[in-house]
């Protein structure tokens, strides 16, 4: 593919800070869009919607405090890093690249995201991960409940608890908690951690910057049953 | 959608700014509630004079006509203060038969509340330009809740615009939709509430006004609502004395809490409370599903 021309505006601005004190969220969401590279720095987010959504360069983006819903949605190959909460929506639908937010997530995190890895030091809320196809998640604090509901492939990890209804109709996503699960939704259930699931635990812990005294044997592993979305010849009647 | 604020001043020194801080986060939230707006201010309060603020619905109002043939019904004074097209009567009678007179004998006016603190005003418009029309910048208090309503329960009315109260100095706003509310209604009219709407959101306030006048503290009153309110809901609850937030089980409906050591405060979303001093200091939460959250300066 031909690299898109950058308008003339990101070319000045690489590398640079963008304050949305002074600029719309409209103009920095189409300065990031305009340009394929380079380092950013966002002051001032106060909680503003959509910001660096449908990024889809080797940028790299940092926002300094709390923000708003559907943050880094859609995102390809850039990271983002929060320096702060994020709000519904986090990553919705991420394609690929690395998202990375300090504080907590509210719900929907990284929702129907089909690749590259999202990390929430913080909590997440309900319904993270909700139909997940593909994308990574580490979350180092617990998920609310609901969460990996469908989720179709992909990983979650949680350091901390799962709430109610955890993997309901789960389909192939891999689930991994360290704390406890208040309960598994329909057809999920506990599977045995053989050392190929701890290797690809370990793989994902550091992928995130998860040191070494995490250890994966402390992990529990969760996957589907298969009863639920396999066709059952019981059910010919049915059709 | 619908956008909701509610504002607790910990540091009594920032009382006189409770309105200016209150308009600062509704104003944020005014394109999730684009088609009316309402305020809750608790303050100014004497001990034993009553409050009780009313609107016009249609047509004129005669409110110093109104005034007397209150005061005739209930045998005690009763002094009015205009607002726009609201009206403020004070009386040291009492405050449950004169509400229950005024929704009876005054057909062209809606009450809005009634206590010793709680004063409400609502519109239908534009929410930036209700603040502006009623001054919600000027007014001082301990707390305040408001709301930005985009409605979906009942009309675009000045009846379906929160918040809504039917106790003595308490008051809801409600983002969500709840389905029981007809059934529910009929209930409470059975047990003697009186309901001036057709909106959802009244039957969530008289609920729970109606469990605390049996005993219920708020909390208990939140608490037995998750059994009998069916629906999606995060209300926050003003008292006299302060004010609690609770979502429903499902959690579809957002909310953030902030506390520091000078306020708390709720909003629909974080972008609503980044505008307060010392935010940059505030322990920052998403209240969980089914709990109830409670702020009071009593006890």
């Amino acid at each position: 593919m031909a690299p898109r021309m950058a308008s003339p505006i990101a070319r000045a601005s690489r590398n640079s800070v963008v304050d949305l004190a002074a600029m719309s969220l409209r103009e920095a969401n189409q300065l990031l869009h305009d340009t394929d590279g380079g380092d950013f720095l966002i002051r001032n987010p106060r909680g503003a919607h959509s910001l660096a959504c449908g990024l889809d360069g080797d940028l790299n983006v940092v926002i300094d405090g709390h923000v708003g819903y559907y943050c880094a949605g859609m995102n390809k190959r850039a990271h983002v890093t929060v320096n702060g909460n994020a709000g519904t929506g986090l990553a919705e639908n991420m394609m690929s690249g690395f998202v990375h937010v300090k504080g907590d997530a509210s719900q929907s995190a990284g929702a129907t995201g089909c690749g590259g890895l999202l990390v929430i030091d913080g909590n997440a809320s309900a319904r993270c991960g909700i139909a997940l196809r593909g994308l990574d998640i580490v979350v180092k604090g617990s998920v609310g409940h609901m969460s990996a509901f469908m989720a179709q492939a992909g990983s979650i990890v949680v350091l901390g608890d799962a709430g109610d209804a955890f993997g309901d109709s789960l389909y192939e996503a891999k689930l991994f908690v360290r704390g406890s699960v208040k309960s598994l939704g329909a057809d999920c259930v506990q599977k045995v951690m053989r050392e190929e699931h701890k290797a690809s635990l370990r793989k994902l812990l550091d992928a995130a910057g998860v040191g070494g005294d995490v250890d994966v044997s402390a992990f529990k592993r969760y996957g589907s049953a298969r009863r639920l979305y396999h066709f059952h010849v019981d059910n010919a009647g049915q059709y | 959608m619908c956008g909701i604020v509610g504002l607790f001043l910990k540091n009594q020194s920032l009382q006189g700014d409770l309105g200016r801080l209150t308009g600062l986060m509704l104003r944020e939230l005014c394109d999730r509630g684009p088609d009316s707006a309402g305020f809750a201010i608790y303050g100014g309060q004497t001990e034993g004079t009553t409050k009780i603020c009313m609107v016009n619905r249609d047509g004129a109002v005669d409110w110093a006509a109104t005034a007397k043939r209150l005061a005739a019904a209930i045998g005690a004074d009763v002094a009015i203060e205009r607002v726009e097209d609201h009206a403020i009567l004070r009386t040291r009678g009492a405050g449950d038969v004169a509400r229950k007179w005024l929704i009876d004998n005054v057909p062209a006016a809606y009450v809005l509340s009634q206590g010793q603190a709680i004063e409400i005003f609502k519109g239908v418009g534009n929410p930036a330009a209700i603040m502006d029309r009623l001054e919600l910048e000027g007014r001082a208090g301990t707390h305040a809740i408001g709301h930005t309503r985009m409605a979906t329960e009942s009309a675009v009315t000045i009846a379906g615009s929160h918040p809504f109260s039917t106790g003595d100095d308490t008051c809801l706003v409600h983002n969500g939709s709840l389905s029981n509310h007809n059934r529910l209604r009929e209930q409470l009219v059975r047990h003697g509430e009186r309901f001036q709407t057709d909106n959802d959101s009244e039957v969530a306030a008289a609920y729970l006004a109606s469990r605390m006048r049996q005993g219920d503290t708020l909390e208990q009153a939140l608490t037995h609502g998750l059994d009998d309110l069916d629906g999606f809901y995060t209300f926050v609850v003003g008292t006299r004395d302060g004010f609690a937030v609770i979502r429903d089980p499902i959690a579809c409906k957002p909310a953030v809490i902030a506390e520091t050591d000078d306020w708390v405060a709720m909003a629909s979303e974080y972008r609503a409370i980044a505008p307060l001093p010392g935010v940059e200091h505030a322990e920052m939460w998403e209240p969980a599903p089914a709990t109830v959250y409670a702020w009071s300066r009593a006890a």
